[in-house]
């Protein structure tokens, strides 16, 4: 079983859900195919399927600031510690890391940056409108 | 220069430390090769030929001279005591320690440089107008929005694993200096009817394997919906991107694929949701980002007669390595790293110190890079010029061919990099000395030839008034020759254009010779001077050319058949 981490906390998952509470997008999918289902999901799962593939960040985001999407947001597949800072960022909360990454050591990772230049589902307005 | 905040500074040191952890956890086996490769290339480290190579960036080719004397003390401590500057403005060090890398990159921290996204699947440093800021022709300060574009796309948290590197040019003046009709997006600053600032904006361009001039998918978008509209861009290109294939994975490939029109449409309906959203431009950033610019202190000075300076080899270089400037009794100067014998781009520790002196002396402490290779003092007194002439001939900086067919840009090719068929830099040297004549070199005008080791093309060949381009044949180097390419519309009404090929291949020893019968057909067509090389192939096309170079057709076709031969 691979190493969970959710809301920056290193958990171990207790009891699956059902998977009728649970919806899971390739890269390829368009988050606007599942709008309407996301008021009844507990969970939303966006596939990392390799190392170097972002169409996930892309699809995080618009589920978040696009279809208004509020429950977990879980990324799983080829991911390190690496991406984490970014797909906070782009909101999501909750991380499958791939098999041989630490946990605990990732997560320092949350804090690799301590600010972005742009907007983003953690950051809604850029930079440029909050810098004192 | 733009000075780093404390925000800015902050995230540099960030990525240093960032980085360092990646490449420890790499030495300690916890991360895989391929994992690391994605990693350090978007930290511009490369494992080349015979060793690392560290692409550090130069934003928008903005130097000061403190920079500058930290990279020659980098290159001298880390290096073999040179760099060579790149066609994206960037500086190259081809011998680095890769355990060492952390180290090289806390000290350009030190000095408000990084090598962030100098390389991988991300945003590249963006191209600027060399002239940016001093041109008469300005439209917008091209600094400026670059810096503000450099921001945007740092760390972006949406765009930071793209389907391939994406490459962004920037022109604030009327001339295109930047070449943008061949960068993923091409911003070219407009006004409108009512004297209000916005930018055209090109898609899809790019050199590489598959060369395409970019399309306009809008005349005009106002300034303040900069960001958005690249969002909106990117995001469809994200999104859409091929990531099955590395060849067809440039955005030029989905524009071409989907179609001009309908990826226009795609891009504009992804911004009606975004448009006017929080990354909408403001002035107050605007002027905040103007503001950080140090600028110089100009004087009131008189425009001076440089005619009248008889000074024998002045008037040649005056003539071809200066720039008129916005202010008068200034000039922007050229220092050419074009010396014949020496590799195009590279600089040797000493004499990025002696440039830097140079700069604090003469050019209000800062220089450029150009995409052409050479670097830039743009605000030279021309009361100064004659001895900042001497002191870079001196150096071997004052070689006077701006424009000539010896300015050549090359990639550094087979001596160093890995992806090369073929050698650049022993071709360059060669035409050059063909080509030692100055008086000769003048009179046939002016001329790009661009050199490529590979179909990469880096050093551009596509859009060479000549280009080369370096192919294997059965593990033999061999060169290919086009010729009609042009950059960009630096003048009215010659836009940017793919150079056609000629025919069959040459020899390395062929070539000085292909470029001089090239240049002879050349002078005996034109009409008159003002015509340059590439207006020639334009209006009378290749066949002229080929004929020359080849004979008459009957010869041509044996001497393809005896390629075929070989091959």
């Amino acid at each position: 079983m691979a190493a969970l981490i959710k809301h920056r906390q290193v958990v171990s998952e207790s009891a699956p859900s059902p998977e009728s509470h649970v919806l899971r997008l390739e890269p390829s999918d368009d988050p606007a195919s599942v709008a309407d289902k996301l008021a009844h999901v507990a969970r939303v799962e966006v596939n990392f399927s390799k190392f170097g593939d972002g169409r996930g960040f892309s699809i995080g985001r618009l589920l978040r600031e696009r279809y208004g999407y509020k429950g977990e947001l879980r990324a799983i597949g080829h991911i390190t510690r690496d991406h984490l800072f970014f797909m906070e960022s782009v909101g999501f909360d909750a991380f499958e890391l791939r098999e041989g990454e630490d946990p605990h050591e990732a997560l320092a990772a949350f804090d690799d940056f301590s600010e972005s230049y742009q907007a983003s589902p953690a950051r809604p307005q850029p930079l440029f409108r909050r810098r004192p | 220069m733009y000075l780093y905040d404390a925000i800015d500074q902050r995230l540099v040191d960030e990525r240093v430390r960032q980085f360092r952890g990646q490449t420890e956890r790499f030495l300690a086996g916890k991360l895989s090769e391929d994992e690391f490769r994605a990693l350090r290339l978007r930290n511009g480290l490369y494992i080349q030929r015979y060793a690392p190579m560290l692409r550090i960036a130069i934003p928008y080719g903005l130097l000061s001279t403190r920079q500058l004397r930290k990279l020659a003390e980098i290159s001298r401590r880390y290096d073999r005591g040179y760099g060579h500057f790149s066609t994206r403005q960037n500086l190259q060090l081809n011998w680095p320690k890769l355990d060492q890398v952390p180290d090289i990159l806390a000290e350009l921290a030190t000095v408000q440089m990084h090598a962030i996204q100098t390389s991988g699947n991300s945003f590249r440093n963006v191209t600027a107008d060399h002239f940016a800021g001093v041109a008469r022709d300005e439209i917008v300060d091209s600094f400026v929005w670059c810096e503000i574009i450099r921001q945007w796309s740092t760390f972006h948290p949406e765009f930071s694993f793209l389907p391939r590197k994406f490459k962004i040019a920037l022109n604030g003046a009327r001339a295109d200096r930047v070449a943008v009709a061949v960068h993923d997006i091409g911003l070219h600053a407009v006004t409108d009817g009512r004297g209000e600032i916005g930018f055209k904006v090109l898609v899809g361009g790019g050199l590489g394997r598959a060369p395409i001039i970019g399309v306009v998918i809008r005349e005009f978008l106002p300034w303040q919906h900069l960001l958005t509209y690249l969002e909106a861009i990117l995001r469809v290109y994200n999104r859409s991107g091929r990531r099955d294939n590395i060849h067809k994975a440039r955005i030029k490939i989905l524009v071409k694929e989907r179609g001009a029109e309908r990826f226009r449409d795609e891009v504009e309906a992804e911004w009606a949701l975004v448009k006017d959203g929080p990354a909408t431009l403001i002035a107050e950033e605007v002027e905040r980002v103007a503001a950080r610019f140090t600028r110089p202190a100009y004087e009131r000075l008189p425009d001076l007669d440089l005619g009248a300076i008889a000074v024998p080899g002045f008037k040649a270089w005056a003539k071809r390595n200066l720039h008129p400037h916005k202010m008068p009794g200034y000039a922007a100067v050229t220092l050419s790293l074009k010396k014949t014998g020496v590799p195009p781009g590279d600089v040797t520790a000493e004499q990025m110190e002696a440039i830097a002196n140079l700069a604090d002396r003469y050019s209000f402490g800062e220089l450029r890079v150009s995409h052409e290779q050479n670097l830039v003092l743009a605000d030279v007194r021309q009361s100064d010029l004659l001895t900042v002439w001497r002191e870079a001939r001196a150096l071997g900086l004052a070689t006077p061919n701006l424009g000539l067919l010896t300015n050549i840009i090359a990639c550094p090719g087979g001596d160093f990099c890995a992806l090369a068929n073929a050698k650049s830099i022993p071709v360059a040297e060669a035409i050059q000395r063909r080509f030692d004549d100055l008086d000769y070199l003048h009179d046939i005008g002016e001329l790009d030839l661009n050199i490529s080791g590979c179909i990469n093309a880096c050093g551009h060949h596509h859009i060479g008034h000549i280009g080369i381009l370096g192919v294997d044949k059965n593990g033999e180097e061999w060169y290919q020759i086009e010729i009609g390419g042009n950059q960009g519309e630096i003048r009215a009404g010659c836009k940017a254009s793919l150079g056609k090929v000629l025919g069959p291949s040459f020899a390395r020893a062929q070539v000085p010779d292909v470029i001089e019968r090239l240049v002879e057909c050349y002078l005996e067509r034109r009409d008159s001077e003002a015509e340059r090389f590439v207006d020639v192939v334009h209006r009378i096309g290749i066949e002229p050319f080929k004929e020359r170079v080849y004979g008459s057709a009957d010869q041509a076709s044996a001497g393809r058949q005896r390629e075929r031969a070989v091959a």
